[in-house]
């Protein structure tokens, strides 16, 4: 199926400049963010210039998840195939999944204060994907060739965009709810408010990343003629599936509620981060697909 | 505080309304008291924060399980260590006893609070909703409107359009949605349990093997046809289904197209036949393709190069001959294999690495610079002495001791290595006779597998995940309308973090006030 791919490194360099021309406008968007936060902290949530200062910093990322759209698309077309296959190409999509899921959600729920966690998480990801995992344009060895390829991951990626938006509404929590009053944290809502939307969050990504352990033992046993295995990375899904199972217990159990949920979900999303970073790096495994 | 968190309120157990008892220290009373902690939410809570702690170690030590060799290696690089890690089973975390433990715990605190759960769901889905409480005004939702003798009959009507369960009882609406949230969270549940059965009945039933098939060779499903076979607890060696299947080919493709993406393998092919029940039919086998045939899958887990060797003693008779299976060393496939020959007058061996495409490193030495065959090359070192066969030393195929032996070519010993293209024969030294490269053929490392409980874990799981999204967007919610002789009182409470709620108490009051206008 595979066997006369044409991988199209000239197009592959155009997409990485895509990508950090991306990342250059995130980061003005950050700095104009970080800005309105200050000034919302300092006179008022209501005060016209710092909102004016936060639909600019919204409209930056708009046109940044734009140009970082035709990056990811043209990184899969000089690939000729999905833009997940290593660390790099999962970095790229997944910014470019948990921008586009954040703008969208912007629309629907009260969360546009969370937008200089965002683009700095993104900044983040994408200053660290250019310079530590680049790699150019490889075919995908047989192991991968296959369509859960499109599904398990790209479930997966959608699922750590809404654990990531949960856990900076969580991070806000656990500061508003501590002992020291940061006059920042008056640019922010009630901790009651917090609370109900980042369990909203959490839901959909516990639900996606539920699908996304499913999927991947359909297709270990495919591809790797068992289910289940205690693979580094089958473990660390189930770290995570397991501390976001203990996080919705948390949440309807007395003393547990609140900030101490919003700590699971933090913790969550650290094993994340971690299963995403040092386990692709460090751990011996059949997930390894960093391309490092 | 005691208003921002009414799930906990939602279902009040009758035990919490008894009268506190004095203290009684039976065993009995204990034991109650023991199931009443396992089966709560915050028991089941830190179980699940102490599982995937328990975890962790298993992806930081190599597992027996998943990487032998890894505990092998990590036994010779740390032995004292290693023994006391071994000790704490901590090369098999995930059928250690404490891990078991945690998760059996898990498990048995989930029957117990699920199990009454059902009950009460059933109760709740046959009965009408229940009375409003004394106070509705402490309720998280509330309104009250003002109209003397008001007529209620909008707001059953709101609640029969939405579907509500509805009871009016003298001055009293009640009204009920979302069942479907708890029976979502308890198919969620007794599924996991399904999941877990499944998991741990396929364990006993299943079977795994593996075999290395050189093309032209015909592997047969009996346990004296495998490589390495590992049954599970409860299956019966003598239930493997007979059928055999032959390897006719095995191709590969790797790329020679794009200059970054040079040598990487794209396509690996077995071209195979087998015969089950008396019919012979053909198949091709992939990686991500394994061939499926009843009560058995075959997957295409390896491949590499076996070279085809003939051995002849000085009087040309034949004493060693056929493919030899030679591992792979690197991503362009320089293998390595031994030949050992005990059948001739003088017992030798050889150890030899093939070169699918030959090149030179700097140092001089061979190595293998494409995977597939372009310019091929076997480099043999001899050794003679006694190969131990009968001692059962030297016993693994691909290694050869050779603390006793004597080399004679290759190496140190004064004679440059045996080097071989396909077709050539040359003399071998000391009067061992001579060795003919006939060609070479290609193996590969099938896995066969079976268990029978595996689409029950799929149904299993499926079922979790339906659970588990019918939970987590169907609102459960409880309305009550109290008309006092002055008064309308609206109030809900909700079982998880309802927006809507506050929305639907305004809009209930209004429907009530249009109409009392």
């Amino acid at each position: 199926m595979n066997s006369t791919v044409i991988l199209n490194p000239e197009l592959a360099t155009f997409s990485r400049i895509l990508v950090l021309g991306a990342l250059t406008i995130y980061s003005v968007a950050f700095l104009v963010l970080t800005w309105s936060l200050t000034k919302k902290a300092a006179e008022g949530k209501k005060n016209k210039s710092a909102n004016r200062l936060e639909k600019i910093g919204l409209f930056l990322m708009g046109f940044g998840v734009l140009i970082h759209f035709v990056g990811v698309l043209t990184r899969g077309i000089a690939a000729q195939r999905v833009p997940w296959a290593n660390m790099y190409e999962f970095s790229i999509t997944g910014s470019f999944i948990v921008t586009f899921i954040y703008l969208v959600a912007t629309f629907f729920k009260d969360i546009k204060y969370i937008a200089t966690f965002v683009s700095g998480f993104v900044v983040l990801i994408i200053g660290s994907a250019n310079t530590l995992f680049y790699v150019q344009v490889e075919s995908l060895m047989p192991a991968l060739q296959d369509y859960w390829l499109v599904i398990h991951v790209s479930v997966a990626i959608l699922g750590t965009a809404f654990f990531m938006i949960a856990a900076a509404l969580a991070a806000i929590l656990i500061l508003k709810s501590g002992k020291r009053k940061f006059k920042l944290l008056k640019a922010f809502p009630a901790v009651e408010k917090l609370e109900k939307l980042s369990y909203q969050f959490n839901i959909i990504g516990f639900i996606l990343w539920t699908f996304t352990l499913i999927a991947g033992a359909i297709w270990a046993d495919k591809a790797w003629h068992r289910f289940w295995g205690w693979d580094t990375k089958e473990v660390w899904t189930f770290i995570i599936w397991t501390i976001y199972a203990a996080y919705l217990h948390a949440t309807t159990t007395r003393g547990w509620e609140g900030k101490k949920a919003a700590w699971l979900t933090l913790i969550g999303f650290t094993a994340i981060l971690f299963n995403f970073t040092v386990v692709n790096l460090f751990f011996k495994g059949l997930h390894v697909y960093s391309g490092l | 505080m005691a208003t921002r968190r009414p799930s906990d309120k939602y279902v009040v157990r009758k035990e919490y309304n008894e009268p506190i008892e004095a203290p009684d220290l039976t065993i009995k009373s204990w034991l109650r008291w023991l199931w009443r902690q396992l089966t709560s939410m915050k028991t089941a809570l830190w179980l699940l924060l102490l599982l995937a702690a328990a975890a962790v170690p298993g992806s930081i030590y190599p597992q027996r399980s998943a990487d032998p060799n890894g505990v092998v290696l990590y036994f010779r690089n740390n032995p004292e260590l290693a023994k006391w890690l071994d000790r704490f089973q901590l090369f098999d975390v995930y059928s250690s006893s404490w891990f078991s433990a945690i998760y059996l715990l898990l498990f048995i605190s989930l029957i117990g609070c699920v199990l009454p759960r059902i009950g009460v769901h059933y109760k709740a889905l046959v009965s009408d909703p229940p009375a409003a409480p004394t106070n509705l005004s402490r309720l998280p939702e509330y309104k009250k409107v003002e109209i003397a003798r008001a007529d209620l009959s909008p707001a059953i009507e709101f609640f029969k359009e939405r579907k509500y369960k509805v009871a009016v009882v003298g001055n009293e609406i009640r009204a009920e949605k979302g069942f479907l949230r708890e029976s979502g969270n308890l198919l969620f549940h007794v599924s996991l349990v399904g999941v877990l059965i499944a998991v741990g009945l396929g364990g006993a039933l299943n079977y795994s093997g593996q075999r290395v098939l050189v093309e032209g060779e015909t592997f047969v499903n009996n346990e004296a046809g495998y490589d390495t076979l590992s049954p599970g607890l409860l299956f019966d060696t003598k239930n493997l289904t007979p059928f055999s299947l032959r390897l006719d080919q095995f191709s590969t493709t790797y790329d020679i197209r794009n200059p970054s993406n040079y040598a990487k393998p794209l396509d690996f092919r077995a071209k195979v036949s087998y015969t089950l029940q008396g019919k012979t039919d053909n198949a091709l086998i992939r990686v991500n393709e394994p061939l499926q045939i009843p009560n058995a899958k075959i997957y295409l887990t390896g491949n590499g190069f076996a070279p085809d060797i003939v051995v002849r003693d000085v009087d040309g008779n034949i004493t060693f001959s056929g493919p030899v299976v030679f591992l792979p060393q690197d991503s362009n496939m320089t293998s390595l294999g031994v030949i050992k020959v005990p059948d001739a007058p003088k017992q030798f061996g050889m150890m030899a690495f093939f070169y699918p495409t030959v090149g030179k490193l700097k140092t001089g030495a061979f190595t293998s610079v494409y995977p597939a065959l372009v310019s091929p090359l076997l480099s043999m070192n001899v050794f003679v002495g006694q190969l131990g066969l009968e001692d059962g030393l030297n016993t693994n195929v691909f290694e050869l001791n050779t603390h006793a032996m004597k080399q004679v070519a290759g190496g140190k010993s004064g004679t440059k290595a045996i080097q071989l293209q396909p077709g050539q024969i040359k003399q071998l030294p000391d009067g061992l006779g001579s060795v003919e490269f006939r060609g070479v053929k290609r193996f590969a490392s099938l896995d066969i597998t079976y268990n029978p409980m595996e689409l029950w874990v799929l149904i299993f799981a499926i079922l979790t995940l339906t659970g588990l999204i019918i939970m987590l967007i169907t609102p459960r919610r409880r309305l009550w309308v109290k008309k006092t002789a002055s008064s309308v009182e609206v109030a809900a409470l909700a079982k998880s973090k309802d927006q809507a709620l506050g929305k639907i108490v305004s809009e209930v009051a209004k429907a009530i006030k249009k109409k009392n206008k």
